[in-house]
């Protein structure tokens, strides 16, 4: 397969809910926040939710943390006839762009026709932010959570601090991420932070876990996100323009493994996002390289990560991250490769990955807000996280 | 000065045990820091785990390390919810007679910007709930100071 196509799967539709902050989203129920979603990504198709008949989920069909979504439960909801095909990646929010990798693979092993990948996230019962600290202790977490490493952003933290002593990364580089994201988000009807943000408000945020402070971290939504994949062949006969699945992937390598839960990585992985695997394998499949990406939707949970993955996935070499993204590479206006021009997890919304998905979507189809010039091909990732961590290639069908 | 650095409350962190970890929690309750050695082909891993990642061999040798330990990287949490008070200092630390694994855990009285990779540490063990002993570390300088606070 190559990045000019013809592509042998397609994104049709994407839908959403409104986003909110946490609490927000109630009285709705999971099943309901991901049912209105399903049903503006088939609207958006122009397609029936009867005609769905694959489900293909990451992080094991988990709705955030602790609860879960149901292909049963959609079923009979939504008055879905049959279904042929439903499975998880596995895990939690890396395998976000890589759960379109699972359609496609149902799709093309004829397994199933219409296949939606829907994330939905509610934060009362369990916040993001301290997931792990509250999680009964375990035979395995007791060598982690007696540390206070609460959350994720704690555990990428000490990743952070690595990068710094080995390269010289400076917090004006991870401030840079936070106000480009939030720069992007201004302009943007549904995004969460709509304020600007400045460099001294920045310095002046509590610090969480330092080195990452406040700005850092994302943000805590709620919402749902759903996007319905088929054969390239049917796309040619949806509503709208078809975006092309030029390349997936999702896995990992072991030195990466459990990840920031397990420390054990040596050097060359401890200070990066564990996605450099994933970059050669899109690259390779899509017979591209990181100068022909238009548009980089990049998994931003805590902003060291993008530093990094923009370093694994070779726009910048190993180590640095920060100069780069303090050159201004990564801004909408100016930069060379626009990072997350919907103001990513950082300032639009948290679902989990998924408005990543939709904003390479927008950006192929030449509909999105911030619309990046002529954008004919977009990198989405997820993760970083235990993996798999996992990516994706959008591009515009021949 | 900053506030010194602390755990998360003692009783209040709690741990369980699988047939792989168990003595590493039973030899802390020694005040003894172990890791389990490939019996076979002599690699370290931590945490443990039934398999050894290099040979797949279950023999196992725990071997009663010095207790000395060096900062691979660290963090300075606070704000933790519902414990607005506290300033921990986690740590990952290498350690040098376990080459190869790592533990995570926190470096305790001392002030947080005394922690710094590379920092020299030495383990202690405190009290934690059911009875449990958790393996922290002090600035190795301190630790060879005289007892008592
Ligand atoms: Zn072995």
């Amino acid at each position: 397969m190559s990045a000019s196509g013809p592509f042998d799967t397609a994104i049709v539709g994407v839908g959403a809910t409104p986003y909110y902050r946490r609490g927000g989203s109630a009285p709705q129920t999971i099943t309901e926040l991901a049912g209105k979603a399903i049903i503006a990504a088939c609207e958006d198709a122009g397609l029936s939710v009867k005609d769905i008949d694959g489900f293909a989920y990451y992080s094991g069909a988990g709705a955030g943390y602790g609860q879960s979504m149901d292909t049963a439960t959609f079923m009979e909801t939504l008055g879905i006839p049959e279904v042929t095909f439903s499975a998880a990646l596995t895990s939690g929010g890396g395998g976000s762009a890589g759960s379109i990798g699972l359609a496609r693979a149902a799709i093309l092993a004829g397994d199933a026709t219409v296949v939606v990948t829907v994330m939905a996230l509610q934060q009362v019962k369990q916040r993001l932010g301290t997931v792990f600290g509250a999680v009964a202790p375990s035979p395995e977490n007791s060598f982690l959570q007696p540390s206070g490493l609460v959350g994720p952003g704690h555990l990428m933290s000490v990743l952070a601090r690595r990068h710094m002593h080995d390269y010289g990364t400076r917090r004006e580089a991870f401030a840079e991420i936070a106000l480009s994201s939030r720069e992007n988000a201004l302009t943007r009807p549904k995004a969460i932070m709509r304020t600007p943000l400045t460099l001294d408000d920045y310095f002046n945020a509590r610090m969480i876990a330092d080195p990452l402070c406040l700005f850092d971290f994302c943000l805590e939504t709620e919402g749902a996100v759903a996007v319905l994949t088929t054969s390239a062949e049917r796309a040619r006969d949806l509503r709208r323009t078809p975006v092309g699945v030029v390349a997936a992937a999702h896995g990992g390598v072991r030195e990466w493994g459990r990840a920031f839960a397990w420390y054990g990585m040596p050097d060359e992985y401890f200070a990066s996002s564990g996605h450099a695997p994933i970059a050669r394998r899109l690259y390779d499949r899509a017979g591209i390289t990181p100068d022909d990406i238009d548009v980089a939707l990049i998994y931003d949970h805590f902003t060291p990560m993008v530093l990094m993955q923009l370093e694994d996935y070779g726009f910048c070499k190993k180590g640095e991250g920060g100069p780069f993204v303090e050159s201004g590479a990564i801004r909408y206006k100016g930069g060379s490769i626009p990072v997350n021009p919907h103001g990513g997890q950082l300032s639009e919304a948290y679902v989990i990955g998924m408005t990543h998905i939709v904003e390479g979507v927008e950006q192929i189809r030449g509909t999105a807000v911030n619309q990046v010039p002529d954008a004919k091909l977009a990198l989405v990732t997820g993760g970083p996280a235990a993996l798999p961590v996992s990516g994706l290639i959008l591009g515009r069908m021949a | 000065m900053s506030t010194l650095t602390t755990t998360l409350p003692p009783a209040g962190i709690q741990i369980t045990t699988d047939s792989a970890t168990e003595p590493f929690w039973q030899a802390a309750k020694e005040n003894r820091l172990v890791a389990p050695r490939c019996a076979d082909c002599g690699t370290f891993r931590l945490p443990p785990s039934p398999f050894c990642p290099t040979c797949q061999s279950q023999n196992v040798d725990w071997v009663t390390l010095s207790g000395r330990a060096t900062v691979y990287s660290f963090s300075i949490v606070t704000g933790v919810p519902g414990q607005p008070e506290l300033t921990l200092a986690a740590v990952v630390v290498d350690l040098p007679d376990a080459p190869g694994a790592r533990l995570v855990s926190n470096v305790i009285d001392t002030d947080p910007d005394a922690v710094r990779i590379g920092t020299p540490l030495i383990v202690d063990f405190i009290e934690i709930a059911d009875g449990w002993k958790l393996p922290v570390f002090r600035v190795a300088a301190e630790a060879a100071a005289p007892a008592g606070r």
